[in-house]
């Protein structure tokens, strides 16, 4: 877990109320609330369809919630004043690299677009950042040619180099084999620990949550089901907390069948 | 939504694109690159398009014009029409319509995949506006490169229509006769009325090509979709402005 050391910028807290979110007829959050204190690692559980990745969304004012409000740092996400007063950065989960530029265009793109730092000071961002995630040898190629793995580090490469306050990770061990996945979990507890910056990890990767995170919460079908420290969550006696940390393969009576049968 | 408030919905974007665009007009020189990127792929490539149709749509005009009319003696008029109908109406709709198939299909399929893929929305997490970033360079490279184009197709109908007069046996019209009917006939007004045309058909194809592609969602069928779409909406754009232009320049 990140502990308080070398600090490179101000950390933010995030305050969610209340927040409820509808496509069409279907509801996807209802009434989600938590913190997160600044400078910790927030992970937010889940199975797929659980309005995890929703909640990213407005979280970084991508989409408008239909009721409750996302704080960060007590001012409003929604607001435009928000995004330039605090930098946040989103680790997509495919990547989201521009594809018509090359990995080092895309991780300059920040910078270059505000005119925030000289070509020569983000030549040598970039050369530390990408010496220390080990993908200096894609600097030349474009997103297309990346392994999965090597894209989710340049997509990670590219939030660092912003030097955010508060980093979001959206499912950032997903199609990743079990080595890397470890690898990007460390990555994002060193770039926590690093930089300072507060990090919102939406995963299902329990090894990832449990080992890095502050804090965790579990969301199913919209509902914050669980919040807790790693410990208290692994101690929890709640079944479906229990269910969704160790799944239990039955053979003889499977869920789908479980849930054909209910229906 | 019914198909008026689609309609109805679809002209409000391309208007609010319009003026989010225009606000960062005075960014421009920072993204001179993309902005010669997308004046190179605009033009370049589709200038043999334009040159090679309108030279043939020349050529039919005289044929045509030709045939109703060598028997009553009015073949000296041919330079006339031809000249008129490429720079009034045949040059910029259809320019507009080649642009609309080679560039507003183009910018779509690029916008919309950028879209599906996420990356318009890792633009706005990085707090670069879409609309400055990719709208802006692609409207003023096709405002910059219509006039030209536009011109090209006057150019090359003309050049059509009077080797097809000259060319063929039962037409068989000196140069110097149809050249001096196409010009006496012809104003600075008339060219100009050509290009304004052109331009007007040239910005709504833009900015319905950027609001279908921005708004695209899905997958890669979705992409797909959206650039018939834009094709099939620049068309019909087209086709109905083309009258209300026309009735307001004359």
């Amino acid at each position: 877990m990140p502990t308080k050391t070398n600090r490179s910028v101000e950390a933010v807290s995030i305050k969610i109320e209340n927040l409820h979110k509808s496509y069409g007829d279907t509801k996807v959050l209802h009434g989600v609330s938590f913190d997160v204190e600044p400078g910790q690692i927030f992970s937010l559980m889940g199975p797929s369809g659980s309005g995890k990745s929703v909640m990213l969304r407005q979280l970084i004012a991508l989409e408008k919630p239909d009721e409750g409000s996302v704080l960060i740092d007590g001012l409003d996400a929604q607001d435009p004043k928000t995004r330039d007063a605090i930098r946040t950065a989103l680790v997509f989960q495919s990547g989201a690299l521009m594809n018509s530029m090359t990995v080092y265009d895309n991780l300059a793109l920040y910078h270059r677009e505000h005119r925030s730092l000289s070509e020569r000071d983000i030549k040598a961002k970039i050369q530390s950042v990408t010496e220390a995630l080990s993908i200096e040898a894609a600097l030349k190629k474009i997103p297309a040619e990346l392994s999965g793995g090597m894209r989710k580090r340049v997509a990670v490469a590219r939030a660092i180099i912003m030097e955010p306050r508060l980093i979001l990770y959206d499912e950032p061990t997903s199609e990743l084999d079990p080595i890397l996945a470890a690898t990007t979990s460390e990555l994002i507890a060193t770039v926590c620990k690093e930089t300072g910056a507060t990090s919102l990890v939406v995963t299902h990767d329990r090894q990832l949550a449990l080992g890095i995170s502050n804090r965790v919460g579990l969301l199913l079908s919209g509902h914050l089901e669980f919040i807790g420290t790693p410990d208290e969550m692994r101690s929890s006696d709640d079944e479906r907390v229990q269910e969704f940390l160790n799944p239990k393969l039955d053979l003889e009576n499977p869920r789908f069948r479980k849930k054909e049968n209910a229906l | 939504m019914n198909p008026l408030t689609k309609a109805l919905d679809g002209v409000g974007a391309c208007v609010l694109l319009f003026f989010q665009t225009v606000r960062y007009l005075p960014t421009l020189p920072r993204q001179w690159k993309s902005l010669l990127d997308q004046c190179l792929f605009m033009g370049y490539a589709t200038l043999p398009l334009v040159v090679i149709l309108s030279f043939f749509i020349g050529g039919v005009l005289a044929l045509q014009f030709a045939y109703a009319t060598v028997d009553i003696g009015l073949k000296e008029f041919i330079g006339t029409i031809v000249g008129l109908s490429m720079v009034l109406e045949l040059a910029p709709v259809m320019t507009a319509v080649m642009v609309s198939g080679r560039i507003g299909s183009a910018v779509t399929a690029e916008l919309a995949s950028m879209k599906v893929y996420s990356e318009v929305d890792a633009l706005r997490t990085m707090n670069i506006s879409p609309e400055r970033f990719l709208v802006l360079p692609r409207v003023v490279a096709l405002m910059l490169v219509m006039p030209m184009l536009t011109i090209f197709s006057m150019v090359t109908g003309w050049v059509g229509g009077q080797v097809v007069s000259q060319m063929v046996d039962w037409i068989d019209l000196a140069p110097t006769a149809y050249y001096q009917s196409l010009t006496s006939a012809m104003t600075l007004s008339d060219i100009g009325k050509g290009l304004l045309k052109g331009q007007l058909f040239a910005i709504g194809i833009i900015l319905i090509s950027c609001v279908t592609g921005l708004r695209a969602s899905g997958g890669p069928r979705e992409i797909g979709a959206a650039v018939t779409k834009a094709v099939v909406v620049c068309i019909i754009y087209i086709l109905v402005s083309d009258y209300f232009i026309t009735h307001a320049l004359f």
